[in-house]
This record gives C-alpha cells, sequence and structure tokens, in this order.
C-alpha cells in the first residue's frame, strides 16, 4: 500500500524544525523542514532511549536528539558518528506546497 | 672574517643551541647546519599528538626554511654528513659536499633499537622516532587493522594511544610485568594499565617475542617465546634508542656509550663540542628535552665567547605521559631502598595514587597519577634539595595544603625564580619581563618570545596564568579550543568577531566567519544564539530553533518525552493560595508527581507537552510566572528564614532574597546562574556554593561570587562588604552583567573566575566605581525589557505549532486534528 497523505504544507513547519504526525498504525512520525527547506519524515524515537527527536536541533541535513545528542542523517534515518543505530523512514513528496507522506516504512529496523 | 661554525643533526638540541647563539653573538660565525631528515626543524615530542590525530604536521614546526634564510644560516636538508676529516677540518656529505669548519658541533640524537627478531626488516615494521615513522603509521591505519607495539614505556604507550584514536586495535608487548618501569611501581603501573585497558588499549606483560611473521615480505603476525602467537599488520618496535655516535667514533672522538663530552659540552677535540641525546656527560645520557635544552644554553654561552658560560653539570629530569585524559608525572628515584621512607596515597576509586620517596628529609623520587598537578613543586623541592621536616605531614596533599594560600596552579603566589616551563627553562620572572618589555597579548606570542610552553606544552596554563596576571584587565583570554567542528576559532574569538564587526543574525556570522556549514551545529548555533543576544540585544531576533529544546518550550524534557512546570515562588516563601493552585493544577490535568525541588519550590512532573500552554495559564491566574528552571538563566533565590523568625538572625535574608530574586529573574546567562541569601554567617542557605551568594553580618551584608555545588564544588571567593540594600542590588546586577558579557557561553561563574581571577573582577565591580553603575544599568535595561515566557507564549501564539500536531492519521485518514 502506498498511498500518500496530505499532511499540510511546508510553511505550516517553521524552516531548522520539526512537527510530529500522529498516527495510529506507526505511532508518533516527525516531520522536519531544514533550511534549504527539504523535508524529511522519521519514525518519532531515538534508536537510544527512545527520545523523541522532533524535539532536537534541525542542522545541516541532520537531527541531533535532545535527550542524549545522538545526531541521524535526515535522508536515511541513521545515526552519525561513533554512534550506531537508526530509526525507521517514511517517503515524503512535495507538490506546490503541500507535504505528502506515505506510510510504507523504507526502513525498520 | 667571521668563523666558521658547522651544526650536524638539524634537532631539538642542536637548533636550540643555534637558537640561543645567534640571540647572543648573531655576528660571529657563518653557520652551516646539516639535516638528514628532509624537513626544517620541528618538535619531535609533538609526533605523539600528532600520531594521535590531536595536532597536524604544520603546527609542530619550530623553524621554517624561511627562518634559516632570515638568519644567514646554510641549510641543507636530506643530507647526512658521512665523514668527519678533523685533520683538515672539513666534514663531507652524502651529495659529496665539503666544507670546512673552525667550531664543529654534533648533534645527531638517537636511532630507535631496532632489535633484529627474524622479520624484523619485513614490511610493516617501524620504530617511532621521526616524521617518515609517524606518516607510515598514519596510512597504516587508514588500510590495517590490528597492531603490535612491542615495548611498554612512554614512547611505546604514546604510539599505542595514537593508534588506538586513529581506529586501530592495539596491542602493547613488553618484557616486563610493569609497564614505564623506569618511570612507575607496580603499583601505579598496574592503575595505569586498567586505565589505558579502558580506552581500549589490550596488553601482553611478561611476554618474549620471538619473531615477527610475515607473507610475501608483508607482517602478518607476532609469535612468542611460549608458542603463542597474534596476528597483526602493523609492529611497532619502541623498545629503547641508542645515541648515535657512529660518525663522531669514525672520527676518533672519545665515546663510550655517547660521545664524551665535558662541563662546556666540549668533545676530546676542542674544536668541537656535542649537545643532545648523543652526548654522555659525566657518565649520563639523557632523552628528555628539559636538561638537552639546558646543555644548549651553556653550550650557546661558550660558542658566543662568554667569559662565565656557567657549567652543565647534569639534571634531575622528570617525565610526563603524553596520552589525552591520563595525568601521569614522575620524577627521580621512585623505588627507593632500606634508607628511604615512602609517603604514599591512593584512593583507587578516584584513580589517584600519589608517592613519595624521602631520604634525610629530602625528596628523591615522585610518582603521580590521576593528579599531577604538584608534580613541578616536587621537582623543585627535589632540585632545591629542600629539607621537608616541617611540611611532611602535609607534602602530600600538594603545595595548597601548605600556608594555606599558594597552589602550584595559582601563578600570581609563585615567586619570580621559579621555573614555569621545565622544557625550556623559563623562570616566571623571564615571562613577566618579556611580557612588558614586548606588549604581548597571546599565549602564542609568549611562546614565541620565551619559548615557554613550546615544547611539550603541558605547562600552558601556567603561562597563560602568568599572561593574565600580568596583563590583569588588558587579557583577553584566548582558549585555543575551537567552539565547534564547524570552525577553527574559538568560543572567545567567534564572540569578539559578533561584538567588533557587528554580527546580529546567525547567517552573518556563519558567513562572515566562514563557518564550514550555513547552518553551523548544535553547539555553535545555541552560543552564537547567546552571543548575539548578550552583545545586540535590541538587535536580536530571537530564532527559536537555534535552542534547545527546554528554552524553546520554557520546561524541561524527561526521560519519557514529558516535561517538568516549575513556577517562580520568589526567596522561596510560598503561600496557602500559591499552594492550593498547584495542588489543583496537578489534579486537573492528572500530573503524575509533584516534588520540591532542591532550589526551595514545587516541580510538577511528567506534564504532557500539549497541555504545557494550559498549565502556565491556570498558574499565572495565580500571578506565578516561570521559574527558568530549564534555562541558562537565573534559576533560585535560596534563603533562610533569618531575622523574621529565627534566634541568630541578623538581617532580613527573606525579604533581600525575595528583591533579588526580582531584580534578577528572566535574564538569559552564559550558564545557570543561582543566588542564595543566609541571614548570619551559619549561612543556613548555603549562599557560599552559590553564584552569587549573600551573607548577612551585623553590620551589613557580605557578597560573595564564583560558588558552585554541582559536579566540582567550589567555594565562593569575598567580592566585598556593603551596608545597604541598594548597595547589594546594584552589586547584583553589576556583576550579573559582567557575568553575561565577558564569561563564555557555558562557563558558570566558577570556571570563569578561575579563568580571569578574583582581583580582575574586583578591578571591575569593586574598584571601578562608574563601571559598576554602568553595568548595573545595562543590566536593569536588559532586564526591563523581558516579560515573563510564558505569559508571552500565551498572549502571541507564537510557536504555537510547538504544542499542537501537524495532522493525525486515523485508519480511515482522515484529518483530525
Ligand atoms: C529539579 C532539580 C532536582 C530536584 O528534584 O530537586 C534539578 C534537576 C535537574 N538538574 Fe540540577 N536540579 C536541581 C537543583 C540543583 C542543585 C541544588 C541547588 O540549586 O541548590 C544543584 C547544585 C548547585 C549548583 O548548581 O551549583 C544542581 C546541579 C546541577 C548540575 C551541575 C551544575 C554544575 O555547574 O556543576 C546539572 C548539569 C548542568 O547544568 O549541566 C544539573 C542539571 C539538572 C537537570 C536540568 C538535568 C537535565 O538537563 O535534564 C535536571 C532537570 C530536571 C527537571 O526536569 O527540572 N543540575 N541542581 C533541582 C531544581 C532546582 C530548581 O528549583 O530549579
Ligand atoms: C615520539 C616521541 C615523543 C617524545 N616525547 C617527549 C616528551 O614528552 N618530553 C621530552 O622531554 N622528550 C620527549 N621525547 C624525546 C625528545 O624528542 C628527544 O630527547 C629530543 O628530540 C632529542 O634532541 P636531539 O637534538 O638530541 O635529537 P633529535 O631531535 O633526534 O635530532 C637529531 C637530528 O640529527 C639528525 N642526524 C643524525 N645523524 C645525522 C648526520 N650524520 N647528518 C645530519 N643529520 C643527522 C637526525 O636525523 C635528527 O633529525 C620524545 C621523542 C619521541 C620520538
Ligand atoms: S542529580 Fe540532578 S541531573 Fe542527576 S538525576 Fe538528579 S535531578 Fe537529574
Ligand atoms: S534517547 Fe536519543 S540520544 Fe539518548
Amino acid at each position: 500500500m502506498n498511498s500518500w497523505i496530505n499532511i499540510g504544507r511546508i510553511e505550516d513547519i517553521p524552516r531548522q524544525g520539526s512537527r510530529v504526525v500522529k498516527t495510529e498504525s506507526s505511532g508518533d512520525i516527525a516531520i522536519f523542514r531544514t533550511v534549504s527547506d527539504s523535508i524529511y519524515a522519521l519514525n518519532n524515537k531515538c534508536p537510544h532511549k527512545g527520545g523523541p527527536i522532533s524535539e532536537g536541533i534541525v542542522h545541516g541535513e541532520q537531527i541531533t536528539c535532545p535527550l542524549h545528542n545522538w545526531t541521524f542523517d535526515l535522508a536515511t534515518g541513521e545515526a552519525t558518528g561513533a554512534d550506531k543505530g537508526a530509526t525507521g523512514h517514511y517517503p515524503i513528496k512535495i507538490e506546490d506546497g503541500e507535504i505528502y507522506l506515505s506510510l510504507s516504512v523504507d526502513y525498520v529496523q | 672574517m667571521k668563523e666558521k661554525l658547522i651544526l650536524i643533526g638539524n634537532g631539538m638540541a642542536g637548533m636550540k643551541t643555534i637558537e640561543e647563539l645567534i640571540a647572543k653573538a648573531p655576528d660571529r660565525y657563518d653557520i652551516t647546519v646539516f639535516g638528514a631528515e628532509p624537513h626544517g626543524n620541528y618538535n619531535r615530542i609533538m609526533l605523539s599528538p600528532v600520531l594521535a590525530g590531536e595536532k597536524e604536521l604544520h603546527e609542530i614546526m619550530i623553524n621554517t626554511t624561511q627562518w634559516y634564510q632570515d638568519n644567514n644560516i646554510q641549510l641543507s636538508i636530506g643530507n647526512p654528513v658521512e665523514k668527519i676529516d678533523r685533520a683538515k677540518k672539513q666534514v663531507v656529505a652524502k651529495d659529496g659536499t665539503t666544507v670546512s669548519y673552525d667550531k664543529l658541533m654534533l648533534a645527531t640524537g638517537s636511532d630507535p633499537v631496532i632489535i633484529p627478531f627474524p622479520g624484523h626488516d619485513l614490511d610493516g615494521v617501524v620504530a617511532f622516532r621521526d616524521i617518515k615513522d609517524v606518516e607510515m603509521m598514519v596510512a597504516a591505519a587508514k588500510s590495517s587493522k590490528k597492531a603490535v607495539v612491542i615495548g611498554g614505556g612512554l614512547l611505546g604507550l604514546e604510539a599505542a594511544n595514537g593508534l588506538l584514536k586513529r581506529g586501530m586495535e592495539v596491542t602493547v608487548v613488553h618484557l616486563m610485568d610493569i609497564l614505564m618501569e623506569r618511570q612507575l611501581d607496580a603499583v601505579s603501573a598496574a592503575m595505569l594499565k586498567s586505565e589505558l585497558e579502558e580506552q581500549g588499549m589490550k596488553f601482553l606483560l611478561g611476554a618474549s617475542t620471538k619473531s615477527i611473521l610475515g607473507e610475501n615480505g608483508k607482517v602478518t603476525g607476532v609469535s612468542f617465546k611460549d608458542g603463542s602467537s597474534i596476528d597483526v599488520d602493523l609492529v611497532v618496535m619502541a623498545v629503547g634508542v641508542r645515541p648515535s655516535i657512529a660518525l663522531a667514533k669514525d672520527a676518533g672522538l672519545d665515546c663510550e656509550r655517547g660521545i664524551i663530552v665535558d662541563d662546556l659540552m666540549v668533545t676530546s677535540d676542542p674544536d668541537i663540542v656535542a649537545v643532545g641525546e648523543c652526548v654522555e656527560h659525566r657518565g649520563d645520557l639523557y632523552g628528555l628535552v628539559a636538561p638537552l635544552y639546558e646543555q644548549g644554553r651553556v653550550l650557546a654561552n661558550y660558542l658566543a665567547g662568554d667569559k662565565e658560560p656557567g657549567a652543565y653539570t647534569g639534571s634531575t629530569v622528570s617525565t610526563r605521559l603524553k596520552v589525552t585524559g591520563i595525568d601521569l608525572f614522575s620524577s627521580g628515584d621512585i623505588n627507593g631502598d632500606d634508607n628511604t621512607d615512602e609517603i604514599i596515597f591512593r584512593d583507587p576509586s578516584r584513580s589517584v595514587y600519589k608517592k613519595l620517596i624521602i631520604r634525610n628529609n629530602q625528596i628523591q623520587g615522585a610518582v603521580l597519577l590521576g593528579d599531577a598537578a604538584d608534580g613541578l613543586w616536587y621537582l623543585d623541592l627535589m632540585k632545591q634539595k629542600t629539607d621537608i621536616s616541617d611540611i611532611r605531614d602535609t607534602l602530600l596533599f600538594g603545595q595548597s595544603a601548605i600556608g594555606g594560600e599558594a597552589s602550584s596552579s595559582n601563578t600570581a603566589d609563585m615567586p619570580m625564580d621559579k621555573e614555569i616551563c621545565g622544557c625550556n627553562g623559563v623562570k616566571k620572572q623571564t615571562i613577566v619581563d618579556t611580557i612588558l618589555a614586548k606588549g604581548l597579548k597571546t599565549v602564542e606570542e609568549v611562546k614565541a618570545f620565551t619559548k615557554a610552553a613550546s615544547s611539550c606544552g603541558s605547562c600552558v596554563n601556567l603561562v597563560e596564568g602568568v599572561l593574565a596576571d600580568t596583563l590583569g584587565g588588558e587579557y583577553v583570554a584566548i582558549s585555543l579550543k575551537p567552539l565547534c567542528g564547524c570552525t577553527k576559532l574559538s568560543s572567545d574569538d567567534v564572540r569578539d568577531e559578533i561584538k567588533q564587526n557587528k554580527l546580529t543574525t546567525h547567517a552573518a556570522t556563519y558567513k562572515s566567519l566562514n563557518f564550514s556549514s550555513s547552518d553551523g551545529c548544535p553547539t555553535c548555533r545555541q552560543a552564537i544564539n547567546y552571543y548575539i543576544h548578550a552583545l545586540w540585544p535590541a538587535e536580536h531576533k530571537e530564532n527559536p530553533q537555534s535552542r534547545f529544546i527546554n528554552e524553546r518550550v520554557h520546561a524541561n524534557i524527561q526521560k519519557d518525552g514529558t516535561y517538568s512546570v516549575i513556577p517562580r515562588i520568589f526567596g522561596g516563601v510560598t503561600s496557602p493560595d500559591q499552594l492550593r493552585a498547584i495542588a489543583d493544577i496537578v489534579d486537573k490535568y492528572s500530573i503524575p508527581e509533584v516534588k520540591f525541588t532542591g532550589g526551595q519550590r514545587l516541580t510538577m512532573l511528567g506534564v504532557k507537552k500539549e497541555d504545557l500552554p494550559k498549565v502556565w495559564a491556570d498558574l499565572g491566574t495565580h500571578d506565578m510566572v516561570s521559574g527558568h528552571a530549564y534555562g541558562k538563566a537565573m534559576r533560585t533565590v535560596k534563603t533562610c528564614v533569618g531575622d523574621k523568625w529565627c534566634r541568630f538572625g541578623t538581617q532580613s535574608s527573606e525579604a533581600m532574597g525575595v528583591t533579588l530574586e526580582e531584580l534578577t529573574w528572566n535574564v538569559w546567562t552564559p550558564h545557570k546562574y543561582k543566588l542564595a541569601v543566609s541571614g548570619c554567617p551559619r549561612n543556613c542557605a548555603e549562599a557560599t556554593i552559590k553564584d552569587f551568594g549573600v551573607v548577612g553580618v551585623d553590620s551589613g551584608w557580605e557578597l560573595h561570587v564564583g560558588g558552585n555545588g554541582g559536579i566540582k564544588v567550589r567555594e565562593t571567593d569575598l567580592l566585598v562588604k556593603v551596608e545597604t540594600t541598594a548597595q547589594v542590588e546594584e552589586y547584583a546586577a553589576a556583576f550579573m552583567q559582567f557575568y553575561r558579557k565577558e564569561a563564555r557561553y557555558l562557563e558558570r561563574t566558577a570556571p570563569f573566575i578561575e579563568r580571569v581571577g578574583i582581583d580582575y573582577v574586583k578591578s571591575r565591580i569593586v574598584e571601578d566605581e562608574l563601571g559598576r553603575k554602568k553595568l548595573a544599568d545595562e543590566f536593569k535595561k536588559a532586564h526591563k525589557n523581558s516579560v515573563d515566557p510564558w505569559k508571552e507564549q500565551i498572549a502571541n501564539g507564537e510557536g504555537g505549532h510547538e504544542f499542537t500536531p501537524l495532522y493525525t492519521v486515523t485508519q480511515n485518514k482522515e484529518k483530525v486534528a
């Protein structure tokens, strides 16, 4: 099943920030907007100790978890640097500033 | 005509001698230098940090080829001298060049010992002596995984540490059961071993290597006499050095283990002198820079034609291990004998070990592990042969334990003739004189002009201290550490640039300071945010995305993603209305826990993010505001009851606490900031471990600053004693503003004051009345503009998106929120 869900517009998310999409099937999903307006969707659960990564600081194409500073690549959900782990990531499509999310998981831990 | 001087050996000892010589007698000699290595002169000691990736090669060059040119020195590199013809007074180099001399200096250093095990000449066997070896190891670390270091001495451990930092799996093989057996006893060696093991190093002690195994000319393993073997692809041999004396021997100079020299460093030929690791003086050989530089100074005097060149009479040496995170000092006789006493301190849980060997009330040797701050002091006592009977019972607790005040790290209290840099033998006096004479402002300049801290670098903090003491308020401390990975600039540099170039946005800062990334990383985003805010309050436009979550949503994130809410309770004095309101809110939002904090107020724990604005609104109706328990801001003002109730109270500490909290709340600071007010010197509010502590006494108030109760406890320094409430307010505001403007981001008042010195703080806050009033005014202005962040958030709804989901997906995908 790969149907696209319209979750809102790019401007609904602050630049270098994130918002959460709540789902029944997949839990919370964090939607990030980078400084260059790229949009990414990651499972909002840090593989370290479950921290809500949506609350972290977005820098470049990365997000740093607020609890213990693990840093993840927004495109792949993989931890960078010395830490090992990954959080699931979801496909995103942008049309006319509208954000579409698909709930088929590209990567499941 | 000038005399001709030739130096053979372009290394540390020889070139140090040349530097000193041309400083004293710039025109006396035509100088020619031959070096076997293809480089200018570099700091060999620093090969260890280069190997560990902590320094780059270009950072360890001492003299560039330009320097040789500027000083009219003929330099021939990659060109070893192969023959000395004493009869003709000529040397012949590898490329055939023949040069004659009036005076010849030998400084050929040492060669690493390569034990001729079978396989020692395989590809992948390397020593640890020069740049070529380090380049080879760095390259090997990129493609290979496993290394063995043969030799558990200083060099072996530094090599192993470097390879480990480069990602290799490293085993140290040592013949003895004790690591660094010349510098450590069994106990300290075992402690060191376990610390290094924690860092990932492996050890085979008491292991005797039999041969190095290989295939196709390349190393594949090492086998031992007990029949075992391990697989490796790199073998580092660090088993010692042998003075490089072949050339001198061939020329017929007197040699034993080294080239024999007298107290003026002259060899058996009066026209040939020698210095460094290649010489033997009164039966001793030295393998550390400090004694070699002492030799060099005497030799330079002699060559300069000094009437009283002094005499080199031998050295007491000390060793430090350059492995980050390990603090080790060793000097002298560390094992003692029947006629010596040992004084030992051991705290295994902190990994601290100190041992002194005493003979006839004099220190003979010292081993310090885990806390080596007093190493140089002990070395001094050893060199001076000081009688320690009077201080024997506190000796082990260090210099700070005698006479109370003096501490080995407190440069202001050090006598002028105290040696600050052991390697280069630089005394405090020299540093102070040079700073004043040349108008030096930075540690780098002091290094360049005095040579202090330019060799092993372990005294750099002392040098910085002397600089700060000498310049007082003028001193702009420089931290060499870059702010973060996005820049080479230190936190101070970044702040200065923001100030000088009036940078008022992140984007402008990143661009104008050439950061490697256009929107930085969490570290610099938050630091720059603070600096712009503190320096350009009017222009600063808050970007919440550059704040840590806690400061963005004005609550503290918990391990489960919920938040804590701590309303401000001014001075810790509450009321039935406040208590009832909090109780009602806890019930209304089903908040799982309510607790008294260590800061004299109540925290509600486990609040859901979406409930935060509602909880704040409810608190607001009872006039309660944010307690900033989440912020780099003023946290709490702790008070005791004081003269209102207490039978000992001399002052109204409660009222003073409330006044100060009203004055200082809701202003961002470099790090968290805490106050306390006690009504009498019994000090029930613990004011002397707060950033700003106020203690009531009969005649007024004592104001204390720079206390800290957290990770590293620090007692406050007394700033001043005042009489009136208005004075307390003025000082409190001025000090806080001073801290806001001058401390580094994330530097609490305690380390800040340790860095700049309490005298500097006093000069700005106590002695400079106008300056104080100006700071206090600035602070009050900064304060006036700020509104309770909770109220602000509710009023303008800005950042409201934080508290609501973007979208909710239900099974049938309808939009719910
Ligand atoms: C709630 C409280 C513990 C309690 O249940 O009593 C607390 C809780 C936390 N402290 Fe604390 N500290 C609390 C009083 C203290 C005290 C005692 C005091 O202030 O008198 C200290 C020692 C005094 C001092 O700061 O000098 C203290 C020294 C620390 C430190 C070490 C600071 C240091 O400079 O060494 C940290 C770590 C840090 O700030 O980096 C810390 C960090 C924390 C953090 C913020 C950890 C974190 O980042 O999540 C905790 C947040 C809990 C939360 O959700 O609010 N907390 N913390 C106290 C809140 C006081 C308040 O009303 O605001
Ligand atoms: C990795 C490492 C870490 C160290 N750490 C410390 C430390 O923390 N503290 C400390 O005090 N000491 C330390 N040392 C020791 C210190 O570096 C030496 O004691 C010091 O460099 C010796 O100086 P030198 O001038 O006698 O010899 P070198 O610096 O070795 O200079 C001799 C030079 O002469 C050259 N040469 C030899 N023969 C000829 C020839 N025939 N013609 C031309 N040139 C020739 C050599 O190639 C070499 O460049 C360390 C050494 C190493 C290798
Ligand atoms: S001491 Fe402070 S930081 Fe540590 S667990 Fe307790 S509240 Fe948290
Ligand atoms: S939970 Fe994310 S870093 Fe620990």
